[in-house]
């Protein structure tokens, strides 16, 4: 436990050093700043119409889901191609630390990190709770972040893991990129087919385990095994891999 | 300490090492000797876990590097040869790092004692990025010493440092090689020579040599080579210096000097000198120039499989003519 948090301590600290994370936090409030805007400004103008809404948190939580597609690679591609190609990777695997330590405190770095930005988003339901009459949903806000910090950590996991297979930061960039975008649309091409396949291609589908439920309000117990049990299998696979290195 | 045996690792169809077995012992500083691709790297990669043999066995401290390897990695300090830093640390924030992977009691009080070790007291918050490759190296060796460990392993510890550190740096292994057990590589002769009880000469992944300096030098220099210089032309030479018992391998150097070896139990010098005066030519120069560590080094490396006939060869010629 001592070594996972030696480890992700650093990673941690690196992303307040390092111009990617500024940029990714940068585009992120950039983005969810202009998403809340045009929304209250259109929420606003409704008030005069005959169709009144309440924004609530899904206006930030849609578009933050969406920006993680592709700020998580940019937060998950140095964390082990970069120590593959300084060649730290030598020094930390002959430190007495076990590969997962490394591994999960890796992850534990990013993820971290990623906390401290969606933490940095609460202003946002502040000033909603603020506008609206007579507050936001609290139950959904609840929902949604939690179900957003699970599908974080999952992102991330799968980040860590995919970078372990590569020297080169960019490459890892691009293939989690890919992996993500297939994640993605797996549920929506699901629907084109049919039957038990479907099924399962649904049930792989990374965001669609949020936007059913936690986005509506609703905690099912299936889309928090699911992704946990991402985050696990994908921490064991990176473990696998920098294992394998060692036989190469 | 170190015990290994019949190690063999291959990269896919290549060979690295081929059946390597040594051992060195605690207070013993074990030099590894050879070009670069022999195999010296990736021995000591096996030794410190960070990779598996793909066969044969080795031991740290009596663990398993294979099965025991975190036990192993507890007990060796290991400085890789690209020091493994990040630049983005400073130089105190990376000794801290590693010394939290290693659960050291008193870091701070450590680390103050190893930078002053390595004289880098002044530079402990400077970043690594802009640290002198000779600086690196002091960062890395004071890493690998962080938790004193009990076997040391240096894969090319002097690379990089300007004269006046390679002697400090050679004077703190042997410090350390006092108590504790040292595995150094160099591709630096009068290195090993210096710092090491024992050195093991690899190639190919092969040991070809293990003595210690001394031993390796007197074995291998069973002859002397002597150069001869005169005042006219020395292939007028050669047949009347042939003749001397205890000479062998004349060469003609240039149209005034040729060379010859002559055993040191049968000292051939005085005979050829007379014989050169007598024939009536001026004698210019007679001087020997023992084989080099560096020319035995290069003999036992070369890759032509005569480069071991020829160290062995004039002893047994010699047991002929005597």
């Amino acid at each position: 436990m001592r070594n996972i948090w030696t480890i992700a301590k650093r990673e941690f600290r690196l992303y307040f050093i390092s111009p990617i994370a500024y940029i990714v936090a940068f585009m992120l409030f950039l983005i969810l700043g202009i998403f809340f805007y045009a929304n209250l400004a259109a929420a606003s103008l409704q008030q005069f119409s005959g169709n009144p809404y309440a924004p609530g948190i899904q206006v930030i939580l849609g578009p933050f889901v969406t920006i993680l597609l592709f700020t998580s690679p940019a937060i998950t591609m140095r964390t082990m191609a970069e120590e593959q190609r300084m060649g730290t990777l030598e020094l930390l695997l002959t430190a007495p630390v076990r590969d997962w330590e490394l591994i999960v405190g890796k992850w534990l770095g990013a993820f971290l990190f990623m906390l401290v930005l969606i933490a940095g988003t609460w202003v946002y339901p502040i000033i909603l709770n603020n506008l609206v009459e007579p507050g936001i949903d609290q139950g959904m806000l609840v929902t949604g972040y939690l179900g957003l910090i699970l599908m974080i950590g999952a992102i991330l996991a799968l980040g860590v893991s995919i970078s372990s297979f590569f020297n080169n930061q960019i490459a890892a960039f691009f293939a989690f990129l890919a992996v993500l975008l297939v994640l993605w649309l797996v549920g929506n091409v699901s629907e084109a087919s049919g039957g038990v396949g479907s099924e399962i291609l649904r049930y792989l589908d990374l965001d669609d385990h949020f936007f059913t439920s936690f986005y509506q309000g609703v905690i099912e117990i299936k889309d928090v095994i699911y992704y946990l049990s991402v985050t696990a299998l994908a921490l064991f696979l990176g473990t696998v891999n920098v294992e394998m290195r060692r036989w190469r | 300490m170190i015990r290994v045996s019949g190690l063999t690792k291959d990269y896919g169809s290549r060979r690295a090492i081929d059946d390597l077995t040594f051992d060195a012992r605690r207070g013993e500083i074990l030099g590894f000797l050879g070009p670069n691709g022999a195999g010296k790297t990736t021995t000591m990669r096996i030794l410190t876990g960070y990779m598996p043999p793909t066969s044969g066995k080795a031991e740290v401290g009596g663990y398993d590097v294979v099965e025991q390897s975190l036990e192993v990695r507890r007990l060796v300090g290991y400085l890789p040869e690209t020091v493994p830093l990040y630049p983005d640390m400073t130089v105190y924030e990376y000794l801290k790092f590693m010394a939290d992977l290693r659960h050291l009691p008193d870091p701070e009080d450590r680390i103050d004692e190893l930078l002053e070790i390595v004289h880098m007291e002044e530079r402990a918050d400077g970043y690594i990025e802009k640290l002198s490759k000779g600086l690196r190296q002091r960062v890395g060796l004071a890493q690998a010493l962080l938790h004193q460990p009990q076997v040391l392993i240096l894969d090319e510890p002097t690379i990089g440092l300007d004269p006046a550190q390679i002697i400090e740096v050679r004077n703190l292994i042997r410090e350390i090689g006092k108590e504790k057990t040292v595995l150094l590589s160099t591709h630096i002769l009068s290195e090993a020579q210096q710092v090491c009880d024992r050195v093991l000469i690899i190639n190919k992944g092969r040991i070809v040599a293990e003595d210690t300096p001394g031993q390796l030098q007197a074995r291998l220099t069973g002859s002397n080579r002597v150069t001869l210089r005169i005042r006219g032309e020395a292939s007028d030479l050669v047949e009347s210096i042939r003749k001397i018992p205890g000479v062998q391998n004349i060469s003609v150097l240039a149209h005034d000097s040729l060379e010859f070896e002559t055993s040191s139990t049968l000292d051939a010098r005085p005979e050829v000198a007379r014989r050169v005066v007598n024939a009536g030519i001026d004698l210019l120069d007679l001087h020997t120039a023992s084989l080099s560590l560096e020319e035995i080094f290069l003999e036992l490396t070369r890759d032509e499989p005569e480069a071991t006939v020829i160290i062995e060869e004039p002893a047994a010629e010699n047991a002929e003519e005597v």
